[in-house]
């Protein structure tokens, strides 16, 4: 850790960051906090509502269904490409020309735009076009995934799986390569066990890094939209409707703004209260 | 046990490759083709769909107009992250600690709260449709990140590095650009590769920012899938040109990009 200086004119430094993130930060924040707590009929007419909003929110069916829509989906998304990922990171060849290919290899999905992943496994799940769809359906299972619910969720899972746990693996990675090779010899002579060499040596390592994957996939997961979006439209139905196309909906779609707004507010305070409990943590882990 | 080490790897790019390589497929099959008879490769090759592309200027604006508002908002984010990340990793100054997890939070906030609010904003000051209110509104997310991960690269520089400069008569501003920035070069890469990336792939709020001057590539083809009645060559043709800016960026920062997703803090 290196010994900071105080020094007030840091504050220079940091000024253009904080004008423009504020721009873009603090005047929508403020237009969606106005909304959630007035009525109005356009015109710029409001009228004062006060909370009425925000239980309307927490108290509809709707908002449960989602929320709990959300919740699901993210823990399924953390269960399997944290452990994935970790697997994947310890078989990755570790020297030689193959790193390159892999590393360069594994980023691609990374790099796709959102609305072209979703369009991507839509051809490649269609039950007569597709090729997943095809071999499926070739097994002898019937499989639509623009009809059938749980088609629909496990295709959007899958999606998320080959789309994102590149990130986790790439995470991992650059945690196991920092791990000196003395380590490894060291626990040779003593004759640990691979599982021991995990348990011991490789997951201490790695457990900074998994922090910071585990956050990055919890914020990112949390917020999807434009993949199942392009992938189901939220559908069959409203099955894979997730809290971000729900609030679209509401917003842009219905025009309910003050409802809208006390979603909004809800679902980022949701969003920041796991993410401080994860980052208090990670600061912890980085101090000792 | 040991020797069958390769084959978690191998089965897991396969598995990334599958769908990529059926987008492939599909781009060089007439619309015909697609619909009548299941191949697993092109029967009969056509690059029409590319050349409908490369020549219908409502379709390579799009690339255009992607790639100018993604390259404004990486110059922009990267350039004020820099002295900000240097702040926050050499000072302690008032509130240095709360500012620091308030810009992170702005990249925990979901897009789809901001997109009307976004919309209204940049209306009432005369930007909407324009590159650079796209580029604007994904500081949002991507000046956080970049000082994040600058703010990484740049602890684990020793600070005696500073010291020994100013010892030999440099200015703050001369040591800064002749001496830290190529110190962290790597970083800077980084750093601009990730905002670059971020700002390529999002698609909600460059969709709300935007109706026709600046629309970006993607906004184009969700376009094509919900109106001309699911063109699917095409649409595939548009998809598989989006990777390659991604894959020509990644080449150039393979070695970094472990380190760079680890907020440099490995």
């Amino acid at each position: 850790m290196i010994e900071k200086t105080a020094n007030k004119k840091a504050w220079l430094f940091v000024t253009p960051v904080v004008a423009l993130v504020a721009f873009n930060a603090l005047i929508p924040l403020m237009t969606v906090v106005n909304y959630s707590v007035q009525e109005t009929f356009g015109d710029n007419v409001f009228f004062w509502e006060g909370v009425k909003w925000f239980e309307q929110v927490l108290n509809s069916e709707r908002f449960h269904e989602s929320f709990l829509r959300q919740m699901a989906f993210t823990g399924m998304i953390l269960v399997i490409q944290v452990p994935l990922g970790i697997a994947v990171a310890l078989t990755m060849p570790r020297k030689g020309p193959w790193v390159s290919v892999c590393l360069v290899l594994m980023a691609l999905p990374l790099l796709i735009p959102w609305n072209v992943v979703g369009a991507m496994w839509n051809i490649f799940a269609l039950p007569d076009a597709g090729l997943l769809g095809r071999m499926i359906n070739g097994l002898g299972i019937d499989y639509n995934f623009t009809q059938q619910p749980v088609a629909a969720w496990l295709t959007t899972v899958v999606m998320d799986v080959w789309h994102w746990t590149s990130l986790v693996v790439l995470l991992a990675y650059a945690g196991l390569r920092s791990i000196p090779d003395a380590y490894y010899q060291a626990a040779k002579i003593d004759g640990a066990s691979a599982w021991a060499v995990f348990r011991h040596i490789q997951l201490p390592k790695m457990k900074h890094v998994l922090t910071i994957a585990i956050l990055l996939r919890f914020m990112d997961s949390f917020m999807i939209y434009t993949e199942p979006f392009v992938l189901t439209g939220g559908g069959p139905g409203n099955t894979t409707t997730f809290l971000s196309i729900d609030l679209v909906k509401i917003a842009l779609g219905q025009f309910d703004l003050g409802p809208a707004a006390a979603m909004s507010l809800i679902y980022f305070l949701v969003v920041l209260l796991v993410c401080w409990v994860f980052y208090t943590l990670m600061m912890r882990s980085e101090k000792q | 046990m040991k020797t069958y080490k390769w084959l978690v790897p191998t089965l897991y790019i396969l598995f990334l490759m599958l769908p990529i390589y059926w987008l492939l497929n599909m781009s060089f099959k007439t619309t015909n083709e697609i619909l009548g008879v299941f191949s697993l490769w092109p029967q009969d090759i056509t690059l029409d769909n590319y050349a409908k592309i490369f020549t219908d200027p409502t379709w390579y604006n799009g690339y255009l107009n992607s790639i100018a508002y993604v390259v404004i908002n990486t110059v922009i984010s990267v350039s004020v992250a820099l002295p900000a990340a240097y702040a926050f990793s050499r000072y302690r100054f008032l509130g240095d600690k709360h500012l620091f997890f308030w810009l992170l939070t702005n990249r925990m906030a979901p897009p789809a709260v901001f997109a009307l609010p976004f919309f209204q904003l940049y209306s009432a000051i005369g930007l909407f449709d324009t590159h650079i209110a796209v580029a604007l509104a994904h500081c949002l997310f991507n000046i956080p990140l970049a000082v994040w991960i600058l703010e990484g690269f740049m602890s684990g520089v020793p600070k005696e590095l500073d010291e020994t400069a100013y010892l030999d008569g440099y200015s703050f501003w001369r040591f800064f650009f002749k001496i830290f920035m190529p110190t962290i070069a790597a970083g800077i890469g980084v750093a601009a590769f990730f905002c670059f990336m971020y700002s390529w792939v999002e698609l909600l709020l460059a969709k709300t920012l935007t109706s026709v001057a600046a629309k970006p590539i993607a906004a184009t083809m969700t376009r094509t899938a919900s109106t001309a009645g699911y063109e699917l060559g095409l649409l595939a043709a548009a998809g598989t040109l989006t990777i390659f800016p991604g894959a020509f960026v990644i080449y150039f920062v393979r070695n970094y990009i472990a380190k760079g997703f680890a907020l440099g803090r490995v």
